[in-house]
């Protein structure tokens, strides 16, 4: 069994639930992509998603949007990328997932990607911008791998596509709280919970709620029916607030922490 | 994916409904003014001193442009569907104005993302859109032209998919609207081909326009595609040269043209090595697109359709002669198939013809066109 069911697992068995931050690789650069991988694991991450940076980021908010523009100012391969997971990896045993629209890992050649991934010890991809339906030949290379392929689920899917998504995902599904981009919102959807509830008519894998959860309040709500709650957008917002201060990487970590509590 | 499939399951209804072509029919003849002349431009022709030039005269429609044609099927479909908001992106502005003209016709909710250097050079259509009840966004994002206004008008509808309608107005994006576009667009291949067998008793040697997302050229190429005689020509936007960022030329391998995956479509994209989309230029922002629709790169790899391109010069070239000769201002979209139709028809015979998609009118570029000649 792979790192993320086996984390699901452990967190299962112990009552708990799990918070899953996502910072976007290289912002502000990828030294402090490094050292966000250790301290976000070490402050409780049960996985961390590790966020591409694309051009045009259409399902993002303004916040991740900049994230993005920040990042690609230092014109890094997707490969120096990996490299710094794969540094990070040494240190920690968090799942980490890449978080990725679908142009840059299609550049890069997918089988290369899946190949690259290994190598660097990450246990998964989400691709925002891939359907089940044209995912095929990326979850092929993905699977001789070893590496889950995972999926979002929207509240305006219908059950055909819940389903569709039940037979292709694997490690966990990805269930966003609310019609819309990513960003932070007052309150939590009441949305989500009808969707995790008529997901898991299809699916016995972990749902997580993604997309606006913003305070220790919310993961709580997340966490009455979800198995864990993703937090992006106000981390990212965080780091732009201490952008330039000193130990912005236990900063963040210590954000986390008073997530949780 | 539910809100495409909603909308194509839609289309596809409306496609084989007859009250729904009907009601279209009648408002593409009574409020657009189709059917649109097609017109032997004479002096040109005399001026190229080859092949007979014809224009099919989509700057004669309302509003200007090609652009009114999609909207119209298009808002009947939001119609249909029970939306109350439509919003659209725009580049040049022509999409946008035909988008807050068949809102305002039918009293919904008009919402236009625009960037901030199309709002600028654009500023006209900026007012019309504005006169016509439709509320202009500007987009500060990514590189802040036609690409980042369809980011943002993809963000709009997700987030408020319950009650919006997203008119998109190329033949681009995910499925169904390259279709539909294409759809919408044909009535203008599908006249010029009888247009032309009336006027000349036999169908023309070569098809010409200009190709930003594509919506105009495959409205005129598709009708002929089974036409084997008939050749046809694409024209990208050529801009200041041949670097990445230079131009919009998609086909451009050394230009950095290359498939890629960009807004829920497989097609060229300018990018990076890193599958970063590279920012573009041209003169004209309509042309000023990093990808291109599905179906040209189709037309592309099976040599159906020859793809070139055309520079900012030889375009602003093209539009003076069309304003002197012919007493036709040109948009600079159009502007870029004129200049290639000057290229062709050189080293043609008399005897052969082409027919040129003058795809919108030139107004809206007046203030650009001053502006480079003091530069």
């Amino acid at each position: 069994m792979g790192r993320i069911a086996d984390t699901f697992n452990s967190l299962k068995q112990q009552g708990k639930k799990g918070i899953i931050p996502y910072v976007t690789a290289g912002d502000p650069d990828l030294a402090t992509t490094e050292q966000l991988l250790i301290t976000l694991s070490q402050a409780g991450a049960m996985l961390i998603e590790l966020g591409v940076p694309f051009s045009d980021p259409m399902a993002d908010g303004p916040v991740i949007q900049r994230a993005s523009e920040r990042a690609l100012k230092h014109n890094f391969s997707l490969q120096e990328l990996l490299d710094t997971a794969a540094r990070a990896r040494k240190r920690i045993d968090t799942p980490i997932i890449l978080f990725s629209y679908y142009n840059p890992l299609l550049q890069f050649g997918l089988k290369r990607v899946a190949q690259a991934a290994r190598d660097a010890g990450l246990d998964g991809v989400l691709v925002t911008d891939l359907t089940p339906e044209e995912a095929s030949e990326f979850e092929t290379e993905l699977q001789a791998r070893e590496l889950d392929m995972i999926f979002l689920v929207a509240p305006t899917s219908t059950d055909e596509r819940l389903k569709l998504v039940a037979e292709h995902a694997r490690g966990f599904i990805y269930a966003v709280s609310r019609a819309g981009v990513t960003g932070t919102r007052a309150s939590v959807s009441a949305e989500a919970e009808k969707l995790v509830t008529r997901m898991r008519r299809f699916s016995t894998l972990p749902v997580a709620v993604g997309f606006g959860i913003s305070n220790a309040e919310q993961v709580a709500d997340v966490h009455r029916y979800a198995d864990a709650a993703v937090v992006g957008s106000a981390i990212v917002a965080e780091m732009e607030r201490l952008a330039g201060a000193p130990d912005l990487a236990g900063r963040i970590g210590q954000f986390l922490q008073d997530l949780q509590s | 994916m539910a809100p495409l499939e909603e909308l194509t399951a839609a289309y596809l209804a409306s496609r084989d409904d007859e009250s729904f072509q009907s009601e279209l029919k009648n408002l593409l003849h009574n409020y657009a003014g189709r059917a649109t002349p097609l017109f032997h431009a004479a002096r040109l022709t005399e001026y190229c001193g080859g092949a007979k030039i014809y224009l099919k005269r989509e700057d004669l429609l309302h509003t200007g442009a090609h652009k009114i044609n999609n909207t119209l099927g298009q808002v009947l479909l939001a119609r249909r569907m029970n939306k109350q908001r439509i919003v659209a992106e725009t580049g040049a502005g022509q999409h946008g104005v035909a988008s807050a003209t068949v809102c305002a016709l039918f009293g919904l909710n008009c919402v236009v993302y625009m960037g901030p250097e199309d709002m600028r050079r654009q500023a006209l259509n900026v007012f019309r859109m504005e006169l016509l009840g439709a509320e202009v966004r500007e987009v500060n994002a990514g590189s802040r032209t036609l690409k980042d206004a369809i980011n943002e008008a993809l963000r709009d509808w997700v987030t408020n998919v319950g009650d919006t309608y997203y008119l998109l107005g190329s033949a681009l994006g995910p499925h169904p609207y390259p279709l539909m576009v294409r759809d919408f667009q044909s009535v203008i291949g599908t006249e010029a081909r009888a247009q032309i067998l009336e006027q000349e008793g036999r169908l023309p040697d070569v098809l010409i326009a200009c190709v930003g997302g594509g919506s105009n050229s495959i409205g005129l190429f598709h009708p002929f595609l089974t036409d084997a005689d008939v050749k046809m020509i694409g024209v990208e936007a050529g801009g200041s040269g041949n670097e990445l960022g230079q131009h919009a030329a998609r086909f451009n391998v050394a230009g950095g043209g290359r498939p890629g995956v960009l807004q829920g479509t497989m097609s060229y994209v300018l990018q990076d090595d890193h599958g970063q989309v590279a920012a573009t230029h041209s003169i004209s922002a309509g042309l000023d697109y990093p990808s291109i629709g599905p179906e040209h790169a189709f037309l592309h790899d099976s040599n159906r359709v020859e793809y070139v391109s055309v520079s900012d010069s030889e375009a602003l070239e093209a539009f003076h002669l069309l304003s002197k000769l012919e007493g036709i201002i040109p948009a600079l979209e159009s502007a870029h198939a004129i200049a290639q139709a000057i290229k062709v028809t050189r080293d043609m015979k008399r005897d052969q013809m082409v027919v040129v998609n003058l795809s919108g009118r030139g107004d809206k570029d007046v203030n650009s066109v001053l502006q480079d000649l003091h530069d």
